[in-house]
């Protein structure tokens, strides 16, 4: 797949993204200077604990954040157009849900209860659609067309919300992201609040979605093993901050809940790679608990996330870090490349001759 | 700690009460609420026993809706079954008057889910923990009170318990709450421990580090611990034996390895075949999921094996013939499916 595509122009490309929350406290620096491309076709998952920036990188990257949000700084281009910057109403005409969509964290549990599926559907075309014009007949086909791609069945389409089981009102939300064919769609913890079996019906959902349609997509969530599903390159955020950016296979090469350190089964896919690189990338390996292997003891991270109105010198990490020395303290680590296509922001990883002789 | 070995079985009478080996013994416990008029019979627990071992965890483990939380709730007393017995200590406390209600819960504590919801906002740390002791009389006087606080926060590890004592909650992380939730339950030095999700709403960095900290206590208290999660993965982590629950009935029971390693109901199979795992590999590769649908309405619980809908071994016994009760198959292992054998 990377062959093919590796030579294709990014369908996404952010560059130093800035994007602060402006409470009476301060400024907090929710995205500080982020920046990754995603290319057709590639699934791009986003990890990190809660208040790591995820989401708020999923809504700037619709240009919709909430206030007191506001993008403060860096460039967002989707399929060749620049959107920051971009007026309101040209963004909701000619940006979102045509280029690029987002099912939201819980939006199964906020569709409104009064109206129908045909009847929410006809709404994000009339509020999305670029001529706002359409013909009744090609809307009913185009609804039925999707209803049946996630799997639903017709009738779906004249149900209320609350007639629908959380896997299908799941359904029927992605359905709305793909409903105006947009080159790439944000999925924010789309799998959360269902339960197991459900979460990996939709997971083969997403992933056929992407096979037969050629979608990409950006998948946030907080849980590494789905990832692992759905992801092809896994970017590992930190307060505010990308801290690992690799390839799935490189990122989860040595995965074992409680021991990073052994690389047992997934040695076929990366030869020679670096693995899993950032510290914070190893503990949260670490301290995800396997099913299919017993461990006696799971890692965690002691301490907390940083404040992000006045986040700490150097490396945001180093409070935390078991490896941390001087130089993390002071120095903010760029985001520097390993291996191809392996980016990771730690002094230790890209053992720099300073932080080695201290 | 070795498990107790305790044949389960489903709404049928089992061994004699008052086995000084297990604290907790809960049997055909059910919980049907009417709706509609009475018209809907939602079936919530539909015959439940099991035993919970002295210094044990046992981990109730199933999707929503299949009745766990409801049976916690049950043996908090926060709902009153429908039929069944809740024996605790060998003395039968199923309806219990007003007063005697106080004094179970003594015995009884329970940790809710959501740290952020289950603490008064008004109240600083030191108030939540007092709470109890004031409601149940326990210290003579402040400074006692005072004492027991200190300890049970050094207990989970709050220190310097000064630091925290005058924080509200609004001012502590998720895992700092949590502690505070299990330090509430702890300043009554309960007996049992009914844990709902107590993880769930906390980052994963904290999470281990919060289990370990209740396994420890727990261990040190030689506490018995009832561990309500969909989770089935810290489940293997934290408990001693996993009960599998399924639209409000225990599908299978026993030794939380054998559970994960040697599963033998179809439903269990499933569930472990659905978790995710962060092994590399898997991207655009379909899982194969045995089975299909979602877990129907407890309103309309199918007849025969309540599972057959949706599972992929179904014959036309399972659907005709009356629900299967769990089989023994040794080392306390137990299961309720009748083709176990031939799948």
């Amino acid at each position: 797949m990377s062959e093919t595509t590796n030579r294709a122009d990014p369908v996404l490309k952010v560059r130093d993204l800035r994007l602060h929350y402006f409470t009476s406290k301060g400024a907090v620096k929710a995205l500080d200077g982020l920046s990754f491309d995603l290319l057709p076709g590639e699934a791009l998952g986003l990890v990190g604990e809660s208040g790591c920036g995820k989401t708020t990188t999923g809504v700037a990257l619709l240009n919709m954040p909430s206030p007191p949000g506001r993008i403060v700084g860096g460039s967002i281009v989707i399929d060749g157009t620049e959107i920051v910057g971009m007026p309101e109403g040209e963004l909701r005409r000619a940006v979102r849900w045509s280029k690029i969509s987002m099912v939201f964290q819980g939006a199964m549990n906020c569709l409104t209860p009064v109206y129908t599926i045909r009847k929410l559907m006809t709404e994000t075309w009339k509020e999305h659609s670029v001529d706002g014009k359409f013909d009744k007949s090609a809307l009913e086909e185009r609804m039925l067309k999707y209803t049946r791609r996630v799997g639903l069945p017709d009738h779906v389409l004249g149900r209320y919300p609350h007639e629908l089981s959380g896997g299908m009102k799941q359904r029927v939300v992605i359905a709305m992201a793909l409903f105006l064919e947009p080159k790439l769609i944000i999925m924010d913890e789309p799998t959360t609040a269902l339960d197991v079996i459900v979460q990996a019906q939709i997971l083969n959902l997403i992933k056929e979605l992407k096979r037969d349609l050629g979608l990409s997509y950006i998948f946030i969530t907080h849980d590494l093993a789905t990832e692992a599903e759905v992801a092809d390159r896994i970017m590992v955020m930190y307060a505010g901050k990308m801290a690992e950016l690799g390839m799935s296979e490189h990122i989860f090469s040595a995965a074992g809940g409680g021991d990073a350190a052994s690389a047992d089964d997934g040695s076929h896919a990366s030869h020679g790679s670096r693995g899993p690189s950032h510290p914070y990338t190893q503990k949260l390996l670490a301290s995800t608990p396997l099913l299919r292997k017993k461990v006696s003891e799971l890692a965690f991270i002691p301490g907390a996330t940083p404040d992000l109105i006045e986040p700490p010198p150097g490396c945001r990490f180093a409070p935390r870090c078991n490896f941390a020395k001087e130089k993390c303290r002071h120095d903010e680590p760029p985001v520097f490349e390993i291996e191809p296509r392996h980016q990771v922001a730690c002094w230790k990883a890209m053992e720099d001759p300073e932080y080695e002789r201290s | 700690m070795s498990a107790p070995s305790a044949v389960v079985q489903n709404g049928q009478s089992s061994a004699a009460f008052g086995d000084p080996d297990f604290v907790l013994e809960v049997e055909s416990l059910r919980k049907e609420y009417r709706v509609h008029r009475g018209k809907t019979i939602i079936r919530a627990v539909d015959g439940i026993s099991f035993k919970l071992g002295k210094g044990e965890i046992l981990g109730l483990v199933g999707e929503s809706g299949c009745g766990k939380t409801t049976t916690g709730k049950l043996i908090m007393k926060l709902v009153e079954p429908t039929s069944g017995r809740i024996v605790v200590d060998g003395v039968d406390r199923t309806s219990l008057a007003k007063e005697d209600e106080i004094a179970y819960r003594r015995r009884v504590q329970m940790i809710f889910q959501d740290p952020y919801a289950s603490m008064n906002p008004h109240f600083k740390v030191r108030d939540v923990l007092e709470e109890p002791l004031l409601i149940h009389g326990i210290g003579a006087d402040n400074a006692e009170r005072k004492a027991m606080i200190s300890e049970v926060m050094s207990k989970v590890k709050m220190t310097p318990v000064e630091e925290y004592l005058d924080r509200h909650p609004h001012m502590l992380s998720g895992g700092q709450r949590q502690r505070v939730a299990t330090a509430r339950t702890l300043v009554l030095r309960p007996e049992i421990i009914v844990a709902d999700e107590p993880v769930s709403m906390i980052d994963l960095s904290t999470r281990a580090e919060i289990l370990q900290l209740m396994k420890s206590i727990q261990k040190e208290m030689n506490l018995s611990f009832l561990y309500i999660t969909h989770d089935i993965s810290t489940a293997r982590y934290f408990t001693d034996r996993i009960a599998v629950m399924y639209l409000g009935r225990i599908v299978e029971i026993g030794v939380q390895d054998d559970i994960i390693d040697d599963p033998k109901h179809p439903y269990t199979k499933a569930l472990i075949q659905a978790v995710c795992e962060p092994v590399s590999g898997r991207v655009g590769l379909m899982r194969e999921l045995a089975i299909k649908g979602e877990i129907p309405s407890a309103a309309d619980i199918p007849g025969g094996c309540r599972f057959h809908p949706r599972c992929p071994y179904a014959t036309k016994e399972c659907s005709d013939l009356p629900e299967p009760d769990l089989i023994d198959v040794g080392k306390g292992h137990s299961h309720a499916c009748r083709r176990w054998k031939e799948i």
